[in-house]
């Protein structure tokens, strides 16, 4: 594939440009945020993500080691604006997790979890189709995505991955089930 | 002052200037090669060949510190983690845009040579006489015919996978077999074919990709990576580092100088000759002298021009080669960022196998024969089918084992091209040289004052009305037309400033690239352009450089130089 021939962005599933990828929002300022990730807050975002995309018979987001992705994607490719939403939802989840279950999110089980995190799926889908701001949920989900599939345990366990082809087949048969490439 | 004497000195060891080193060793001279940046040595030195996306700590997108280290850089796809270090840096080399101008520059040995898109066509007659059929700027100097054999003596050695198509706008070449079509592309071709008549056509994008295995040349065939940016391990793309290089040095003949920022070009009034250069040690700072019996500067489109700018200046204050007035003018690009994708339906038991470095190309056809538009010239398109991966949308599911299960498997086939479109040279299109900031070497920079116009503008206006349609005839669903904006130099096909001509009263060059001021310089990169061509330009460069060199040492030989 050429690197330039399509007219790409990465929607990620989200129905939204990927935030903090290149060649986007390219005039707007840069300024670094400050680290400000805790322990816990990896502990949370891990298991947000594998409520996302957990492990099957094949590994989930927190084998990929996702949450800690998203602690440094955040901090380092996020612009300040950016970091903000993200960290006021980390806040905005767990307050929503106590308003309804009067525990946080970690100390929820699975099925509460589900529940919660499927309600923000709708609400930050609504959002992208409003236009507004980016809701902090779809930048977990991008991230979450995005982290697991360019993991090496996403690449190789989940998707298929060979590291030298050797040769171009263009025409190969494809059996219902199969996983997809993890590159193109 | 250190003073050192070659018979050939070159400047810049990118495409054109690999080249130019490699033919004039192996015609037996002694040559200087010299290069404003770092070296990369072959393999060694390709640290992020054999990295995955997973090795980079953000998965190979651009940090926050990134873009503020590059703001020009930042603007289209060229900042990321894999290429760093493989661009010139922006702060040590600042120029000024007058307009926008997105200048992505490889400052180190093999220039961007390492980091070309390998899109490799020959021009046509219809390219080489348009100026003079439709009055625009000046007359090439020389034809199809002049160029031919050295197309031919260049294909050979870098090796291009192509198809034999018979195509008048796009000249067949000497080519390796060519890199496939998938399964979805090869009916899209068809089915063009068929519903244009036979007037368009999908055929397989020509690249400078080995398709077998050149072992007089150590290089392997390609291994379907597509990791050439990275520097390929396997020598499987052509660069001056797998191909051009390493004859040159094979020869005994040459000396390879990195850190070697050209600041003029030293002129001998009396003899209306070139002396020799005046380097600057980017890392010492020291100037020296080195002299030679004939200079080519191959230092990238831009810094060729600002070389001559800064040359001669007791002379034509405007610098070695202004005397026609046209030196920094008629700068050129290729227009692109328009075109359309959609989805093909079907082919669900079809995949490929392997990461092609190429993809399909769909010719010229407007203003060809009988095909007439408002605009003058025309287009081409790249692209290629493919089936979506875990990044597309899926509405219907949100989160769970059932999203992680359909994403972990291959969504449908679609397809997309972009359209490259020629740039006419308008001589208000100019880069000059201000002395109003300086470069970490205390050198005046470059400001740059480009636009598209009118012409552009209608054309970009059927790249991506021909879009839609040629998919839409192929029956593919869903099709949406895109343009993108684009900014002059985002092509990175930089061309002109020192045209060719067949006058000297209007061009900078004569008909084999000397500069008709100092005919013992020669211009063989980008900046020799008399206009652009819709096609990809380095496998040009490659051939203009290669005849160059024939004739500067045949007329060397003469006592000519």
């Amino acid at each position: 594939m050429n690197r330039r021939e399509l007219l790409k962005m990465i929607t990620v599933a989200t129905g939204t440009a990927m935030i903090g990828g290149n060649a986007l929002f390219a005039y707007s300022a840069d300024a670094k945020g400050e680290g400000r990730f805790e322990a816990r807050d990896t502990r949370l975002l891990d298991e947000i993500a594998e409520t996302i995309l957990p492990r099957t018979d094949t590994p989930g987001a927190k084998d990929a080691g996702v949450g800690e992705f998203m602690t440094v994607f955040v901090t380092d490719c996020y612009t300040p604006q950016e970091q903000e939403i993200f960290h006021d939802g980390l806040a905005k989840l767990d307050a929503l997790s106590r308003a309804e279950y009067d525990r946080d999110f970690l100390s929820l089980d699975g099925s509460q979890r589900k529940t919660l995190v499927s309600r923000l799926d709708e609400e930050a889908k609504a959002q992208v189709a409003a236009d507004d701001a980016p809701h902090y949920f779809t930048m977990i989900k991008q991230l979450t995505l995005f982290g697991f599939f360019t993991s090496e345990v996403g690449a190789k366990e989940v998707l298929r991955f060979v590291a030298v082809p050797g040769r171009y087949d263009g025409c190969a048969p494809y059996e219902p089930g199969q996983p997809a490439w993890a590159t193109t | 002052m250190a003073e050192r004497h070659y018979d050939a000195i070159v400047v810049g060891s990118g495409i054109s200037g690999g080249w130019a080193a490699k033919e004039l060793t192996e015609k037996g001279l002694k040559v200087l090669l010299l290069e404003r940046g770092r070296n990369i040595e072959h393999i060694k030195d390709y640290k992020n060949a054999d990295k995955e996306v997973w090795d980079y700590p953000h998965r190979d997108q651009p940090t926050q510190e990134m873009k503020e280290k590059f703001p020009v850089l930042k603007r289209d796809y060229p900042l990321n983690e894999s290429t760093m270090g493989m661009w010139a840096d922006e702060q040590d080399n600042p120029y000024i845009e007058e307009k926008r101008f997105d200048w992505f520059r490889g400052y180190h040995v093999g220039g961007r040579s390492l980091l070309w898109g390998r899109q490799s066509y020959r021009w046509s007659s219809m390219d080489f006489e348009a100026n003079l059929r439709e009055g625009v700027a000046i007359d090439w100097p020389i034809r199809y015919e002049d160029m031919a054999p050295w197309y031919d003596y260049v294909e050979r050695f870098a090796g291009i996978a192509g198809s034999r198509q018979g195509l008048d706008v796009l000249p067949d070449g000497q080519f390796l077999p060519p890199i496939e079509l998938n399964c979805v592309e090869e009916d899209v071709a068809k089915r063009i074919e068929k519903a244009f008549d036979g007037t368009r056509h999908l055929i397989h994008s020509r690249v400078a990709n080995i398709t077998q295995p050149k072992p007089e040349q150590n290089r392997v065939n390609c291994q379907y990576r597509n990791k050439c940016w990275l520097g390929c391990p396997y020598g499987a793309y052509f660069s001056t580092q797998s191909s051009t290089l390493p004859v040159a040095m094979n020869t005994g003949n040459l000396t390879l100088r990195p850190f070697s920022i050209v600041t003029q070009v030293l002129y001998d009034k009396d003899k209306k000759r070139a002396r020799g250069v005046e380097v600057i040690d980017a890392e010492n700072n020291q100037t020296y002298e080195y002299t030679a019996d004939v200079i080519f500067l191959n230092a990238s489109t831009f810094n060729s021009t600002w070389i001559l700018m800064n040359s001669a200046t007791d002379v034509w204050p405007d610098g070695l080669g202004s005397s026609s007035g046209e030196l920094g003018h008629n700068v050129m690009d290729h227009h692109f960022r328009c075109g359309a994708s959609g989805d093909v339906e079907g082919y669900e038991d079809k995949y490929y196998f392997g990461r092609r470095p190429a993809g399909f190309y769909i010719p010229r056809f407007r203003n060809v024969g009988t095909d007439s538009r408002q605009y003058l010239r025309g287009f081409g398109y790249q692209g290629s089918a493919s089936r979506q991966r875990w990044d597309r949308e899926i509405a219907e599911l949100n989160i769970g084992a059932d999203l992680k299960q359909t994403l972990s498997q291959p969504g449908g086939w679609t397809i997309g091209m972009t359209g490259f479109g020629e740039m006419l040279p308008y001589h208000e299109n100019r880069i000059s040289l201000d002395r109003s900031i300086t470069d970490k070497w205390g050198l005046p920079v470059l400001a740059m004052n480009v636009e598209i116009k009118q012409n552009e503008r209608d054309m970009r206006k059927d790249m991506v009305q021909d879009a839609v349609d040629l998919l839409e005839a192929a029956g593919v669903k869903n099709v949406q037309g895109e343009e993108d904006d684009y900014a002059p130099g985002m092509g990175i096909h930089e061309m002109g400033t020192a045209r060719m001509g067949r006058d000297p009263a209007t061009s900078v060059l004569n008909r084999h690239n000397q500069v008709w001021d100092a005919p013992n310089v020669f211009v063989t990169d980008g900046a020799c352009m008399t206009s652009a061509s819709c096609v990809n330009p380095s496998l040009t460069y490659m051939a203009l450089t290669a005849r160059a060199v024939d004739h500067a040492v045949s007329e060397l030989k003469k006592r000519n130089l």
